[in-house]
């Protein structure tokens, strides 16, 4: 926990979990001002059998050997001038566009999706919602391609019950780029028919890097870890990573 | 130099913001209005004078606009 900002709070201690002994695999959670979703994210991977969370100071320029990343949702840097623009020149994401490039495992929610794109980690952009409102509800995400870090574990066409809140959310790619994406696999997630939420093209949910271990998507999987909450359907996208992490060889730094 | 930069989404991109705009004016009688488009504005002061405009462009390709899904124009405006 060395690169935690002083005066940014790390969760609660919790008595009992605290007690597990300590795991060896850990998740880097990227937090930046404006960040909200990042205590959910530590939650949903303290969840999973194997992961251990660790915040990561937007600021910081040291990634401290985390196995995985995660961009989580949020405004950072309140969406000024567009969502993800500015986030992506902090110093940690030149750590994690490295580590990215050498194979790890990175995965962006909604904000963290934006940062991505803008970071050309990730293809694409994402635009204001068609209907121009801010959506929060339930929706259904079908797992088109298992050959993702964080899909590993789906089968193909597995449907999740995941929540979306977002108000820029229409993931877009010109014509011909969608097609080669379409061709090589990399259009991961789809909303069910019917029920894509802001207008993406070809109603994509979340989209992969060409190598399968940098995934993006709008939809909130680490609010969907318990049936409290309605769902705890993205305990097999978590669980994905858990296995893959547990099946690699230890990643180059 | 003092600089302006205009940011529009590219042509051919969806832009509900210039729609819901071009849906609302016949309301107030402006009938026939089309291809409303809503963008954004950037003034900067930038130190320097000839390449001024081509700085700024390099910022637009880099932070400013994101050349994906906008497009912009670099103005200049007179020596602030």
């Amino acid at each position: 926990m060395g690169s935690l900002r002083p005066g940014l709070a790390a969760p609660e201690p919790r008595p009992f979990l605290m007690n597990v002994p300590r795991k060896t695999t850990s998740v880097g959670i990227v937090v930046f001002p404006g960040s909200c979703d990042e205590q959910d994210a530590a939650r949903a991977v303290r969840r999973t059998p194997g992961l251990e969370p660790r915040f990561l100071w937007h600021a910081d320029g040291d990634l401290g050997g985390v196995d995985a990343v995660i961009v989580p949702g949020g405004f950072s840097y309140g969406d000024y001038l567009r969502a993800g623009a500015i986030a992506r020149f902090a110093p940690m994401m030149d750590q994690v566009a490295r580590f990215a490039a050498g194979g790890g495992p990175v995965l962006g929610i909604c904000n963290g999706f934006q940062v991505l794109c803008e970071a050309g980690l990730l293809p694409g952009a994402l635009l204001p919602n068609t209907s121009l409102r801010f959506v929060c509800r339930q929706v259904d995400v079908l797992v088109e391609h298992p050959r993702c870090a964080f899909t590993a574990e789906c089968d193909p066409g597995e449907s999740l019950s995941l929540p979306v809140k977002h108000g820029f959310g229409r993931w877009y790619a010109p014509g011909q780029q969608l097609d080669e994406l379409e061709r090589k696999g990399q259009l991961v997630l789809r909303y069910a028919p019917g029920q894509n939420p802001n207008g993406s093209a070809r109603d994509v949910a979340g989209v992969m890097n060409e190598g399968g271990n940098v995934l993006g998507l709008m939809p909130h999987p680490e609010h969907a870890v318990d049936e409290l909450n309605g769902s705890a359907d993205a305990s097999r996208l978590f669980g994905s990573l858990a296995a893959t992490l547990g099946a690699a060889s230890p990643v180059a730094a | 130099m003092r600089v302006r930069v205009l940011i529009r989404p590219k042509e051919g991109i969806l832009d509900p913001q210039g729609q819901a705009v071009e849906r609302a004016l016949p309301a107030l009688g402006y009938e026939g209005v089309s291809n409303v488009h809503v963008g954004r504005m950037v003034e900067l002061d930038v130190p320097g004078d000839g390449d001024v405009p081509a700085r700024v462009a390099e910022m637009c390709e880099k932070l400013l606009a994101n050349p994906l899904i906008e497009s912009y124009e670099v103005e200049p405006l007179r020596d602030g």
